[in-house]
């Protein structure tokens, strides 16, 4: 018999909302099935299994909002008889105590990338917090009118009813929209708080010449139909990931103290929501997918970010992450590392740029990458060799 | 019909004594004296030296004498001069009057009665003044009751009477003075010995924006701290628990969830105190109702001063929980 | 301003739609660069542009990509496609 716990799905993540079960008591699974789908403050997840086994008891019914750590299910381990099954018989019972557990973060699955969660709670009352939630008021917008400052119902009351006006101003339908992205809000608000409080950043930057990488994927892709062909950023992702293999302190996690290296290079890639906010899921081991699985799948993980329809593996595995805001028409990234990972390599917009080649002046495509890293595992000279990697390794796109 | 509580409870162990020829009362000084309080005077003479019983000083020894008359069939009404003597028959009270009924396996009860009077405020130094109703209070076995109007100190016996367990009732030695409209029924039915329940909490003031929740002598001053906040238009909640076990955790969680604030006054000490319990049961039933921090108004953790003015600072006073409410509604 | 090929317009917008449904399509502009107006990153760019593709069964280039900066230049380049 094991139990089958709520993995922390992001440092941001404290807790979710179980929304359906994808089994039922008696079901076999299998390592790495997708066994529940639970809400967290950025999307529906797929809650995916790390061992195999047979269902033996569902704990949590669909509806209920628990936090991290909180066992889900009990199950048997392959080939285990149904004798044990009274020992555990009181299962049910127990998990309000698990609960209380989990809340101070004795109870954690050892597969996900789980960190304490945050600790700074706003101070509100739990009246009022009960009453923003039944209103729909976003209680960190609310200044506290209560004793030292903390938010009363009153303050509830009085933001609902500024709200309501505003909301019959504006379009009323956009609403329930306003809750999630605070939700998500809050939940960035943490992560990154506690990126700057925790993490000691120091940042590089490289300007890479681009005319080799652009010339060999517009052939690549002048062959291809256009449901085939290649963006730039998979090649960036894809040197991002050969140059992790040979700087494995830039790939992996902070936790408790110590350095934990990871050998394959689950990219987180940060993807913004079109509603505001913003979601890095993995792509899994990029270093060993040839480009074109590698497009697939990352148009496929944006195409569900957006969606919101998220495997757990993909909100908790990213051991980097990677942002490209060239896009949006930036030079360069200053990025704040997503904890407990320990960098962030980001790309600005490839633009033409006067470049000294052998003495002549020439204007060629370049991108600025910069690496933001953390100095308890890392140094500038080891970021430097990894960004100097990550040139070479784009002059070199035919290796990709 | 105004009358002093002194005088409410005088009508009602008359009562007692008239009413039925099993009841006898039974203390120091309750006989040729008239009561440390002057609550038997007369009784003495009226009932006789058989029902009106003055005793030695010995708590352990006529304690124990109530519970052996309890149990051959009276229905004894034991005078403890005050709480803090009855320390003395701490192991009468508690391992025997309220164990018997366990321990003879429902064989034997014990319908005891015990009147102590509790509390400071008089000057009359630390072993005087303990308020110690929360160690009566933690005992299963036993109700406590803490009659802090003038409908209740004449309403409570009866029933305390009638419970076949031990029953005992704290009179706050402050409120013997006091003097109120007794009304002409204290409960819903009309009836001649004003008899009321002894199971439920009470409002005394209704409000809406802070349940001020307290019991016996501190009653008086929640209500004039209530007045006085109502000057100011906040409206205070004030609610008289009566009896302290069993607490009437519903009509407490019913008010706090009604206006979200809780304060307590109690007069025993912060640690380990019967507003501990309150508050405990406040934040188990109404967490989520609750708008700020349940508040306590106890007696400073010193030694009940014999002077006029550290006695007075030592206790809970109106402008001690005006201030706390004010603190809670920052205003 | 009279808009061009209503018909064709129409298509495109329901396929940006489709991408970005925040679109107010009554302020789009047929003149102004399109990714100003309307928060496209190269995936949504390619997205876009294979919709366009299936759609419309025309085939777009990559090398075409940087003639159709405007809604204008884009409308006319299906037109001149679609003959």
């Amino acid at each position: 018999m094991f139990d089958f716990t709520l993995p922390s799905l992001g440092a941001d993540m404290d807790e979710g909302k179980l929304i359906e079960w994808k089994v039922k008591p008696g079901d076999m699974v299998r390592k790495g099935q997708v066994v529940a789908i639970v809400d967290t403050s950025k999307a529906a997840v797929d809650v995916e299994i790390w061992q195999d086994g047979v269902v033996h008891e569902l704990l949590i019914e669909p509806g209920e909002r628990i936090p991290v750590g909180t066992v889900l299910a009990t199950l048997l381990e392959p080939g285990e008889g149904a004798a044990s099954k009274g020992v555990r018989a009181g299962a049910k019972e127990a998990r309000h105590a698990a609960v209380a557990g989990a809340a101070v973060g004795e109870r954690r699955p050892p597969s996900a990338a789980a960190v304490p969660a945050e600790t700074a709670r706003l101070r509100i009352s739990p009246a009022a917090r009960k009453r923003a939630e039944a209103l729909g008021v976003a209680i960190v917008q609310l200044t506290g009118s209560g004793p030292g400052g903390a938010v009363t119902l009153a303050d509830v009351e009085a933001a609902a009813q500024a709200g309501v006006r505003k909301a019959v101003e504006a379009a009323p339908a956009v609403r329930p929209e306003v809750d999630k992205n605070t939700e998500m809000r809050r939940a960035i608000a943490a992560a990154m708080s506690r990126s700057k409080r925790e993490i000691p950043h120091y940042y590089l930057y490289e300007t890479i010449p681009m005319a080799r990488a652009q010339r060999w994927l517009a052939q690549a892709n002048e062959g291809r139909p256009i449901t085939e062909r290649l963006l730039m950023a998979v090649l960036q992702l894809k040197a991002v990931a050969a140059a992790l293999a040979q700087y494995p302190e830039m790939n992996g996690f902070f936790r408790d103290g110590r350095f934990e290296s990871v050998q394959a290079a689950h990219i987180g890639v940060a993807i913004s929501l079109r509603q505001g906010g913003l979601i890095a899921p993995a792509l899994h081991d990029v270093g060993s997918k040839p480009l074109d699985q590698l497009m697939h799948e990352l148009a496929d993980l944006v195409k569900r970010t957006r969606a919101g329809s998220l495997r757990s593996s993909e909100m908790s595995d990213p051991t980097i992450t990677v942002t490209n805001l060239g896009d949006q028409g930036v030079e360069a990234v200053m990025g704040v590392i997503y904890p407990p990972q320990v960098a962030l390599v980001g790309f600005g917009r490839i633009m033409e740029r006067p470049w000294v080649e052998d003495g002549t002046l020439v204007a060629l495509p370049a991108v600025v990458a910069s690496l933001a890293a953390d100095h308890r595992v890392s140094d500038g000279h080891r970021g430097a060799l990894f960004l100097a990697e990550l040139r070479e390794r784009l002059q070199r796109p035919e290796e990709l | 019909m105004r009358i002093s509580y002194r005088e409410a409870m005088r009508q009602a162990l008359h009562d007692a004594l008239t009413s039925d020829p099993r009841v006898f009362l039974m203390g120091e000084d309750v006989g040729r004296y008239g009561g440390t309080y002057a609550v038997s005077k007369g009784f003495y003479d009226e009932f006789g030296p058989e029902r009106i019983r003055d005793t030695p000083l010995s708590e352990l020894g006529f304690v124990g004498a109530g519970i052996g008359a309890a149990l051959g069939g009276m229905r004894p009404i034991v005078e403890v001069m005050t709480v803090n003597f009855s320390l003395l028959a701490l192991d009468q009270i508690v391992n025997s009057a309220a164990l018997l009924r366990h321990m003879s396996g429902g064989q034997v009860s014990v319908p005891l009665v015990i009147r102590m009077a509790t509390g400071a405020g008089r000057q009359l130094a630390a072993q005087h003044s303990h308020s110690l109703e929360n160690w009566y209070a933690h005992i299963p076995g036993i109700r406590v009751l803490a009659p802090a109007t003038i409908a209740d100190a004449r309403g409570m016996l009866a029933p305390a009477l009638a419970d076949p367990d031990p029953v005992v009732i704290f009179e706050h030695a402050q409120l013997y003075n006091m003097e109120d409209e007794l009304p002409d029924d204290s409960n819903e039915e009309p009836n001649e010995d004003w008899r009321c329940d002894i199971e439920r909490a009470a409002i005394r003031r209704p409000g809406s924006q802070v349940s001020v929740i307290t019991y016996g002598g501190s009653l008086p001053k929640a209500l004039e701290a209530a007045a006085e906040l109502a000057r100011d238009g906040i409206d205070v909640e004030v609610v008289d628990l009566r009896v302290l076990r069993p607490l009437d955790t519903e009509t407490i969680a019913e008010s706090v969830s009604r206006t979200h604030r809780a304060l307590i006054v109690d007069e025993g000490w912060r640690s380990g105190s019967l507003a501990g319990e309150v508050m405990a049961r406040i934040v188990e039933h109404c967490f989520y109702d609750l708008d700020a921090p349940p508040v306590r108004v106890c007696s400073e953790e010193v030694p009940i001063p014999y002077a006029k003015h550290m006695e007075e600072a030592a206790l809970p006073q109106p402008a001690k929980i005006v201030a706390a409410v004010r603190e809670m509604l920052n205003v | 301003m009279t808009e061009k090929y209503p018909e064709l317009r129409a298509n495109v917008i329901a396929i940006l739609r489709g991408i970005a449904p925040e679109v107010e399509v009554d302020e789009l502009r047929d003149d102004r660069p399109l990714r100003q107006q309307v928060d496209l990153d190269s995936m949504d760019w390619l997205n876009f542009l294979i919709g366009i593709s299936e759609r419309l069964k025309v085939s777009i280039p990559e090398a075409d990509y940087g003639r159709l900066v405007t809604l204008g230049n884009l409308l006319d380049y299906l037109r001149a496609k679609l003959g």
